[in-house]
């Protein structure tokens, strides 16, 4: 079945020189360097942003919607998500953000960190129902979803099918602002203020739902410069417009959504290296005994996401001071039905690493890369522009590179030219 | 032509924090070739298991897989002072790991049953003082 794959970190060709930093830090090794060109394979990418944080060039771009996208609607309704509140100095109170929102083009505010505090009051009750499916691992992170759907096939039925934060918050703020305004569910802009790009191929690409409440992801970086001047306008008298408390701003940084499972035996893992470890690990049975394992591809959690403003960790200290005095949780779930809450679509295992379509033609071919790889150097140079000999053994299996890109290969084989060339010049001598 | 690809590790017990790396290779190599993921997960435990017993109980030894179109076959064959009684090492629960074994969290008796469990045939070949070959199979 063809597949179309959506990504959204994309290459601007102007930028970029063709330096191979991108392709050796890339977790799905999804980045290849063709005609000095750093191109990555939307099949193999997760949005992690790895590559985003690692190009001295800046030629790596997440997309986002531009902010000009409030314009689109009658009605807008702005999403912060929980870590947006990590990134000013000197911030006592979160109203000041969401009455300072309402001042740069939106109509409404709906706190994403309230969606977070339904979301585990609803899981604390699913796992209780659900012992023998243990461990739980989350589903906020996209990455680590579209992660686990492409690598992990054995752990695809441990993940919490819960739908994310920001769906939660996109559909009761659409009903609400649909109910407030009488205006048709098109004319009302549901806005999520994000971290990451990954958030985007959610809402465009979701997996585990047919179709995402949100309309537009903007970047917590655009909107930073935007709203500080009308923060400091209504510092002093903001509007109550907080709906979460202690629970809901701790999501925002890792170790928070675990936090609100109130269990001991859990694990927060986050960078998507350290992530891919404890994947491993937990598909080789090394986890019995936890619960809840907390993921996030960005190190420190969603305050380490490539379109924030400030240092994670000095954002996740933060987001310490913010809740402080917040009461633990300001939504509770009341035990009625959670199944709206859960996702609606059965996610399946997707192996887009695979070699070959059955076991006969993944033997040959798997033979076929072994015997190409120990012709290669092993050096992992990255010249060839695949990050490593086994990955360019791979693509030239799959017909996308041929042995000579190797220059080892190619150096070789000039010497051999230029041997048999003197020889034929010997023998026509004579 | 026989269609099937081979792969030789050597276990060796010198890093303890290294044991379970050839079975997790194998995993990776099984996984990109497309074999199903209940296979996968038998091989990785029974693999796992096996790699384990011969860093706790035999300082190391060779583990020679074979992937063929119909099944995964695993020869780990070590130098150790073999199995005394078979029978009893594959009840559940009986271990002859030694107290510090214990202390790091192995030992619970279950590495010979998982192994017999996960695989579709198995063979163990001892002989005291000489060393010990586990032979399993497991179908694709």
């Amino acid at each position: 079945m063809e597949e179309s794959f959506l990504n959204s970190v994309t290459l601007n060709d102007q930028l970029c020189t063709g330096c191979t930093n991108c392709i050796k830090r890339c977790p799905t090794q999804a980045i290849r360097v063709r005609n000095k060109k750093a191109y990555i394979n939307k099949a193999f990418c997760i949005d992690c942003g790895q590559c985003v944080r690692t190009c001295p060039y800046h030629a790596k771009i997440p997309t986002y919607d531009s902010m000009s996208v409030i314009d689109n609607y009658k009605y807008t309704v702005a999403l912060p998500a929980p870590s947006f509140y990590g990134q000013f100095n000197n911030l006592e109170d979160v109203n000041i953000i969401l009455t300072a929102l309402k001042k740069i083009g939106f109509d409404d505010v709906y706190e994403v960190s309230a969606a977070a505090e339904m979301v585990s009051a609803m899981s604390r009750e699913y796992i209780q129902q659900n012992k023998d499916k243990r461990p739980f691992i989350s589903t906020a992170c996209p990455s680590v979803v579209k992660l686990i759907q492409v690598r992990f096939p054995n752990l695809v039925e441990h993940m919490l099918p819960f739908k994310a934060p920001i769906e939660i918050a996109a559909e009761s703020a659409r009903k609400e602002a649909v109910q407030k305004t009488g205006l048709p569910s098109e004319q009302i802009g549901i806005i999520f203020i994000s971290p990451c790009p990954a958030k985007h191929t959610a809402i465009h690409a979701p997996i585990g739902n047919k179709k995402s409440n949100v309309d537009a992801v903007i970047a917590i970086k655009e909107v930073y410069p935007k709203i500080l001047p009308f923060m400091k306008e209504v510092q002093n008298s903001p509007e109550d417009l907080m709906i979460s408390g202690k629970i809901g701003i701790s999501w925002g940084a890792s170790g928070g959504e675990a936090g609100g499972q109130l269990i001991d035996s859990y694990l927060a893992a986050d960078g998507i290296e350290n992530v891919i470890n404890v994947l491993e690990d937990l598909e080789d049975q090394k986890f019995t005994q936890l619960e809840f394992i907390e993921l996030n591809a960005c190190s420190g959690g969603c305050v380490g996401g490539v379109l924030q403003v400030e240092n994670p960790y000095v954002a996740k200290a933060k987001l310490k001071r913010l809740r402080k005095y917040l009461p633990v949780a300001l939504n509770h779930y009341d035990g009625g039905d959670y199944t709206d809450a859960l996702w609606d679509t059965k996610v399946e295992y997707q192996d887009v690493f695979k070699l070959g379509s059955d076991i006969n033609e993944s033997l040959k071919l798997m033979n076929e890369v072994e015997t190409i790889a120990s012709r290669l150097p092993g050096l992992d140079c990255g010249t060839c522009g695949a990050p490593t000999c086994k990955a360019l053994a791979e693509d030239v299996v799959r017909g996308i590179a041929q042995e000579n890109d190797c220059i080892y290969i190619l150096r070789e084989n000039i010497h051999k030219l230029s041997d048999d060339l003197g020889k034929l010049y010997d023998s026509k001598k004579k | 032509m026989n269609n099937q690809i081979c792969w030789n590790y050597i276990i060796t017990n010198e890093d303890f924090t290294r044991a379970g790396e050839a079975s997790s290779d194998v995993k990776k190599k099984l996984r990109q070739m497309g074999v199903s993921p209940d296979v996968i997960r038998k091989v990785t435990i029974a693999m796992y298991e096996g790699e384990i017993n011969m860093v706790i109980h035999a300082e190391g030894g060779v583990i020679d897989v074979e992937v063929s179109p119909d099944k995964v076959l695993m020869v780990l064959k070590d130098k150790g002072p073999g199995i005394a009684d078979i029978e009893k090492a594959m009840t559940a629960g009986y271990s002859t790991a030694n107290e510090n074994i214990r202390s790091l969290g192995f030992g619970a008796g279950m590495g010979l049953p998982n192994m017999k469990k996960y695989s579709d045939e198995m063979k163990v070949e001892t002989v005291i003082g000489e060393g010990t070959t586990v032979t399993m199979a497991i179908n694709i």
